[in-house]
């Protein structure tokens, strides 16, 4: 775990490519106004009853990448996101603009997310949600799960949100997948034996040598690590926690994964979206 | 909260069998006797033990050490070779939601590659080398 060894900030000179990059990009093409709602810059904020934000135990600097939309490098993602938006694609020739016009008229719908599909089974993570639409409306092929594709409409999506409170049901048809992600949670897994409640509950707030425990909150996903000098999934990030304690990482979309989405956006309802979040 | 138990001989798949008496492992798991020197290095390594994770130790070199379990400086003194081996070997033997990893136990780790179930984080001589250091630990200061 822990072997976690954050020496050469490799990201910096990433970050002044990817930065470079974006500044070429809007010179060149019709500056697309990346905007997104913005963020409260009171840290009082991140802080909701009992839960808060892994923003607070976040480095001041990181803290004002991630609120600077210039310097965030996931707005990256954001812009890539709004020129699929336009691109028409499958069977039906339709593009998302085409029937939901500006993203911003799917603000507040991550909120809800996950959630039980219609057919009252399924549990719909954002990223299903997007290619359902894919599927059914657009007749294509979904994306696959952690491509660069669906992670950066899921950000364009969940970042229309950017500061609503969190607000999942866990009532209902979602009852049985969130007692099964509260399972998941608390299940000692991998030869070391410790479960997310381990790390995220119990020693919350101590630290693993040089890496404070926060809650472990997911309403800053998809969030760009430095240390990945990527922008990643929540279930990327479940695949991390897995191994850092020798456990065998799911597969991405495991009923496991799944059900720990739900549990993970209802311990930290209320809280504001961050997406795209910026952490170490 | 500990529990107290009759002798427990245990025995686990791929594992050295082990007599558990009162808190304690009063046998070595092998003939070799432990090295400190090994066993230093397998605390403060990064790749097996991961000790230092959440405990101190008089490892000078090893920024950022653990704050979540005791300090170990003095713990050869505080515990007895066969408390320290029963430590090592599987805490929550003696107190079940500790957040201390078993070290020496197969069988039941669940979510671990096929090839990985019955392999322990460490193997009974590493466990007798980290023991060893243990006890050479009878300094409380630097
Ligand atoms: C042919 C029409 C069509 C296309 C193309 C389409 N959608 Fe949809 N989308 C819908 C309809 C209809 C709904 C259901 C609306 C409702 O439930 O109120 C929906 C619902 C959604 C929702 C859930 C909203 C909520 O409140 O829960 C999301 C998110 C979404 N679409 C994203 C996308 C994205 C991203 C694309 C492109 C990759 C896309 N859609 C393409 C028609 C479309
Ligand atoms: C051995 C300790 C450990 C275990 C077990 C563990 N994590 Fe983590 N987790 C960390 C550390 C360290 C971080 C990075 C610092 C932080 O934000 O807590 C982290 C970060 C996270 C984050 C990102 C938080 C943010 O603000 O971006 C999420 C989400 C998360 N963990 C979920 C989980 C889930 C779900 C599980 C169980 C499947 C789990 N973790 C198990 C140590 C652990
Ligand atoms: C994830 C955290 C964690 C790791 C990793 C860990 N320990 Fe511990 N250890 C603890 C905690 C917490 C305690 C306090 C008692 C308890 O909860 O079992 C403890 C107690 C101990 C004790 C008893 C100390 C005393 O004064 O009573 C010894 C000895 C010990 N650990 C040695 C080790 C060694 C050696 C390693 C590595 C091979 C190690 N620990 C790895 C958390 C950890």
């Amino acid at each position: 775990m822990m072997t976690a060894a954050f020496t050469v900030p490799k990201w910096r000179l990433r970050w002044f490519l990817d930065l470079l990059a974006l500044t070429l990009w809007s010179s060149t093409v019709q500056a697309a106004e990346v905007a997104l709602p913005s963020l409260p810059t009171d840290l009082a904020a991140y802080r909701i009853g009992q839960s808060y934000s892994g923003l607070l135990i976040a480095d001041p600097t990181t803290r004002e990448m991630e609120w600077d939309d210039v310097a965030n490098p996931g707005m990256l993602w954001v812009e890539r996101a709004q020129a699929l938006w336009e691109q028409r694609d499958g069977q039906a020739g339709k593009a998302c603009g085409d029937c939901h016009h500006a993203p911003a008229s799917l603000r507040g719908a991550a909120t809800g997310y996950p959630q039980v599909a219609a057919d009252g089974k399924t549990l719909h993570t954002l990223e299903d949600r997007i290619n359902q639409c894919r599927q059914q409306q657009m007749q294509a092929a979904p994306w696959p799960y952690d491509s660069d594709a669906l992670v950066a409409m899921t950000t364009l999506v969940k970042g229309q949100s950017r500061g609503l409170p969190m607000a999942v049901r866990i009532d209902g048809p979602a009852a049985r997948w969130f007692r099964r992600g509260e399972q998941v949670y608390q299940r000692r897994i991998g030869l070391m034996r410790l479960s997310c409640h381990d790390c995220h509950v119990t020693l919350e707030g101590a630290s693993l040598r040089a890496e404070q425990l926060s809650q472990g909150q997911s309403n800053g996903f998809p969030t760009y690590r430095l240390k990945w000098q990527d922008l990643g999934s929540l279930q990327r990030r479940f695949r991390e926690c897995n191994s850092n304690i020798k456990a065998e990482p799911l597969p991405y979309g495991d009923p496991d994964y799944q059900a720990l989405e739900l549990y993970l956006a209802w311990r930290g309802n209320g809280l504001p979206i961050e997406t795209p979040a910026v952490r170490k | 909260p500990s529990v107290a138990h009759a002798d427990e001989q245990v025995r686990q798949p791929g594992l050295v069998p082990y007599l558990v008496s009162g808190d304690g492992i009063a046998a070595p798991l092998t003939t070799t006797p432990g090295d400190p020197q090994r066993g230093q290095a397998i605390v403060a390594g990064r790749t097996q033990g991961n000790c230092l994770t959440c405990h101190r130790a008089p490892i000078p070199n090893e920024d950022f050490q653990g704050q979540i379990g005791p300090d170990l400086r003095g713990v050869g003194r505080r515990l007895s070779l066969a408390r320290l081996r029963l430590r090592v070997v599987d805490a929550r033997r003696q107190s079940p939601d500790s957040v201390m990893p078993p070290f020496y136990r197969t069988g039941d780790a669940v979510q671990v590659a096929p090839a990985q179930a019955e392999t322990p984080l460490l193997t009974a001589q590493q466990v007798e080398d980290v023991v060893s250091y243990l006890a050479s630990l009878t300094e409380t200061s630097p």
